[in-house]
Parts: C-alpha cells; sequence; structure tokens
C-alpha cells in the first residue's frame, strides 16, 4: 500500500470573516490524477494555491511528499515553516494558473529556462535542451523565440505548462486552465494535458469546468461545495450516479448550461 | 576678396569679445551637463535604494527609506544645497562646490525618484510575484528578474521627467558659486551690459539640453518596450 503524496488534515482557511475551507481533508495517491468539481465559490482554487504556498492556511496540517508543508519538525516540535522549508518544498509542486502568467518581458524560450537556471543552478546550454524537448512536446517548437504578446491564448497556456514542467515536480496544479480561452483553443492545451497524463507518472490535481475532459481524465472526481467535499469517486460514479443532492444539483446545472459530460 | 565686408577694428574686437563670451556660456554648459549627468547616476542609484527599501519587508528598512523620501521631499534644494555644501563642513565633510552639487541634487531629486520606483514596483501585477512564488524564484531572484524589468519600463517615462527637473534645478549651484550655465550667464551680463545675448543662449541651450533628455529616455523606452505588445519586434 504506497503512502499518499498529499495528505490534507483539517485544514481551515477564511478571508476576513468569510470561511473558505473548514476543517477539510483529503488524500492523493503518487500518480493520481485527480479533478476537482464544484460550483463558483466552494474553494477549489484556495486549495490548490494553497497547495502552492500562494496562501496560508489558518488551522490544520498538510503533508507533501512524507513532509509537512506548513511546518518543519525541530527537536520533536512543529514550527512554522520558514521561508527555506518552504523553498524546499515547493521543489516538489508546479501550477500552471487560469491567466498563464507568462512573463511578458521575456520570450517563450527564456520563461521556460529562467526558474531552471535559478533555482535549479542549471547550465543555460543543458535548460535550453530541456526547454525544446518540452516546448515540443507541447507543440510550440518553432514558437521559442516568440514573445508571448505574439502567441494565442492556448499557445500561452502551453508555454505555462512546458515553463512549469521545467522544473520536474512530482506534483502539478492545474487551475481551470482553458477557461480563460476561446472555445476553439481549448483542446489544444487539453491535448497537451491528456499526453502528460499518458506519459508521466506525475500527481495532477486539476480544477476544471470542463466536465467531459474531467470525465475521461481523472482517476478520481472531487466534489466540492462551501469549503468542504461533498462527495467523491471514480468519474463514473461522480458524473452518472450522484449519490449526494448537490452534486445531482449541480450537474443538472453544468448540463443544463451546454456542457458535455 | 574685396567684395567681404570690410571691418573695422572696432568690429573684430567685438567679435572675438563676443566669441569669449559664449565660450565662456559654453563652458557654464558643460559644468551643468557634468551636474545633470553625476546627479542623475546619483538620484537613479539614491531611487532603487529608497524605492525598493520602501516595499521591502524588513520595517527598518522602510522606515530608513520613508524618512529619506519624505526629508529631502519635504525641504528645499536650496536649503539642501547650503547645508551640504556650508554645514557639512562643521561635521568635518568638506566637499568642492561641484561635489556638494551632485549630492545635494542626488539626494533631492532621488527622493522624487524613488517614489516612482515603489509605485512602478506594485503596479506589476499580483499575478507575477505569484508565478514568481510558483518556480520557486527567491524574493530577490523574482525581483531582478521578473518585477524589476516589468518595473522599469513603467518608471522611465517619469525618470525622464525627473532627469529634466535635475536639469533645471542644477542652477541652484551658481548659489555656491559654482560656474554653471546660469552662473556664466551673469558674469557675461554683468561684464558686457548686454542682458539678451547671454540669456538667450541661456534658454537655448537648457532647452536643447532638455530634448536631448527626451529623446533619449523615449529612445529608451521604445528599445525596452519591443515586442512586449506582440506588435513591434
Ligand atoms: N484573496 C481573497 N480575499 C477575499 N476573498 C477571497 C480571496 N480569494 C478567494 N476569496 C473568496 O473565497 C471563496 C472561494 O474562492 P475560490 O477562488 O477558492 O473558489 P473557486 O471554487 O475556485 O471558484 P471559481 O469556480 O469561481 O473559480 C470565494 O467566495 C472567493 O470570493
Ligand atoms: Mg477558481
Amino acid at each position: 500500500m504506497p503512502t499518499p503524496i498529499i495528505k490534507v488534515d483539517a485544514i481551515s482557511k477564511s478571508f476576513g470573516a468569510f470561511k473558505v475551507l473548514d476543517g477539510l481533508s483529503m488524500q492523493v495517491m503518487p500518480g493520481e490524477k485527480l479533478a476537482l468539481i464544484g460550483p463558483s465559490g466552494s474553494g477549489k482554487t484556495t486549495i490548490l494555491r494553497i497547495l502552492m504556498t500562494l496562501e496560508k492556511i489558518d488551522g490544520g496540517h498538510i503533508q507533501v511528499d512524507g513532509e509537512q508543508l506548513y511546518h518543519m519538525e525541530r527537536n520533536g516540535q512543529l514550527l512554522a515553516a520558514d521561508e527555506r522549508h518552504l523553498a524546499r518544498m515547493r521543489q516538489k509542486i508546479g501550477m500552471v494558473f487560469q491567466l498563464f502568467n507568462l512573463f511578458p518581458h521575456k520570450c517563450v524560450m527564456d520563461n521556460v529556462t529562467l526558474a531552471p537556471m535559478l533555482t535549479k543552478g542549471v547550465a543555460r546550454a543543458a535548460a535550453e535542451k530541456r526547454a525544446m524537448e518540452l516546448l515540443d512536446m507541447v507543440g510550440l517548437a518553432d514558437k521559442a523565440k516568440a514573445m508571448p504578446a505574439q502567441l494565442s491564448g492556448g499557445q500561452k497556456q502551453r508555454v505555462a505548462i512546458a515553463r512549469a514542467l521545467a522544473l520536474s515536480p512530482k506534483i502539478m496544479l492545474f487551475d481551470e486552465v482553458t477557461s480563460a480561452l476561446d472555445p476553439e483553443l481549448v483542446e489544444e492545451v487539453l491535448n497537451v494535458m491528456r499526453k502528460l497524463a499518458a506519459e508521466t507518472d506525475m500527481t495532477m490535481l486539476l480544477v476544471t469546468h470542463e466536465m467531459g475532459f474531467a470525465h475521461d481524465f481523472a482517476d478520481r472526481v472531487l466534489f466540492f461545495d462551501r469549503g468542504r467535499i461533498v462527495e467523491e469517486g471514480k468519474p463514473d460514479e461522480i458524473f452518472r450516479h450522484p449519490k449526494q443532492e448537490r452534486t445531482q444539483s449541480f450537474l443538472k446545472k453544468i448540463i443544463a448550461a451546454g456542457h458535455r459530460v | 576678396m574685396s567684395r567681404l565686408p570690410r571691418t573695422t577694428a572696432n568690429d573684430r574686437k567685438f567679435y572675438t569679445q563676443m566669441t569669449g563670451y559664449l565660450g565662456l556660456i559654453l563652458q557654464g554648459a558643460l559644468v551643468t551637463i557634468e551636474l545633470t549627468l553625476m546627479g542623475s547616476v546619483l538620484a537613479l542609484i539614491m531611487a532603487f535604494l529608497a524605492g525598493m527599501g520602501r516595499v521591502s519587508r524588513f520595517f527598518i528598512l522602510r522606515a530608513i527609506a520613508t524618512v529619506y523620501i519624505e526629508f529631502f521631499r519635504g525641504t528645499s534644494i536650496f536649503v539642501q544645497l547650503f547645508w551640504v555644501y556650508f554645514v557639512l563642513p562643521f561635521a568635518g565633510l568638506s566637499l568642492t562646490p561641484l561635489q556638494a552639487g551632485v549630492l545635494a541634487l542626488g539626494l533631492n531629486v532621488g527622493a522624487y525618484a524613488a517614489e516612482v520606483v515603489r509605485g512602478a514596483i506594485l503596479s506589476v501585477g499580483r499575478e507575477q510575484y505569484e508565478a514568481c512564488t510558483a518556480l520557486n524564484l527567491g524574493r530577490w531572484q523574482g525581483m531582478r528578474h521578473v518585477i524589476l524589468p516589468q518595473a522599469l519600463l513603467v518608471m522611465l517615462p517619469t525618470f525622464g521627467n525627473n532627469a529634466i527637473e535635475l536639469l533645471k534645478a542644477t542652477s541652484v549651484v551658481s548659489l555656491i558659486s559654482l560656474a554653471d550655465l546660469t552662473f556664466q550667464a551673469q558674469v557675461v551680463r554683468s561684464q558686457t551690459g548686454s542682458t539678451l545675448m547671454p540669456f538667450v543662449s541661456v534658454l537655448v541651450i537648457y532647452f536643447a539640453l532638455a530634448l536631448i533628455i527626451s529623446w533619449g529616455v523615449r529612445t529608451l523606452e521604445r528599445r525596452m518596450a519591443r515586442g512586449l505588445d506582440g506588435v513591434r519586434v
């Protein structure tokens, strides 16, 4: 029985008086492809941002790859993690954002090579070689010299995926990576994700409103509502035979909005 | 040969005198340019130190930067120059007029430009900082490679204005008898009794210098913005 690569234990998170996550617990197995679905405001983005250390937690514990994310053990005591600990933990995790967040002043190649060269001391030649492989994988080998502003949304997002992959994280977080794209550009990004899922053993957590894709892609689906996991299970169980009333009504609304399940 | 206008001895004297006076004014212009260049370098250094200090996560750095900025914006360049030149010697630090001028101008304009640096850093979107974190860049690495290069583009136009302000402010050094453009104009005026010639030359030279600064900054801006909007590459 392998141990979970992510273990979220009773975490809570508030923005001001508003409690976004309330005692949330979940586990993710190494290599697992997980889809997080649920209504707007249910805390899906927040949990990804917490895993990426972009938000702090108010309470609870998170273990990533056998180590505490927000705590360090010193002489048997659990202390709040310092910046060095966080930097070490971040090596295990990569994130792709809804709005790509590319560096607009750097060409595609430099976007991809910057972090490996700075954070891992990879030499430029080696970093560029690896970047070309990744750009080739996402189908953008010919755009290495382009500036982000010259790319379509779908191309930008594929660069962003290559950029995150360049650090070889064990865990990748995808937050609605296609929802800012024109409909005809969605598929090229989803194809890259399919390829990733098929060709790597990376653990992938994906927040999405593309229910059809979640169904095909995920090993397991978590349905979020108001900061809690209301229901979870295999894609078929969740999408075909949801047990909870809230899951049913959410899916009904999604289908009514024209999404394929 | 005979077609050339005949010049009398008096005319010749007048011309040599005038070119002599023009030479004085050009010497003054050189001092002004020197002051502007060195003052701008110091101002730039101060602006980045204080501007980045203002957004530091360390209270003490924020405090020092704030005091510096508020102090130098809240007192006049005259007073600052007098302090640097006349009061610092009592503290054992005697400066030449040029050093005093550069120091006062650099510190003064640096305080204004620091706010420009701060504003520009803050104008870079939160998502850029988050991308840095997600790529595990350290604070300084992110600042140096991601935030500052983008902020620089925002700063540049205002830096151009700051440099022109500095150029115009250089004339205060004539008060500590540094022979800059304004000082030489006064000298020429008192020696010739002519007001028009020195003051027209001074006007034209200041204006030309300001134009050069504007043009330089705009060129720099265009080069740095290349590729950012996806049109010009
Ligand atoms: N920085 C913030 N400050 C205040 N409130 C926030 C902040 N970030 C998120 N929230 C609130 O927390 C709640 C959960 O947000 P979150 O972004 O995690 O939802 P989500 O499930 O990703 O929704 P969506 O499907 O719309 O992206 C929302 O009500 C949101 O308004
Ligand atoms: Mg979201």
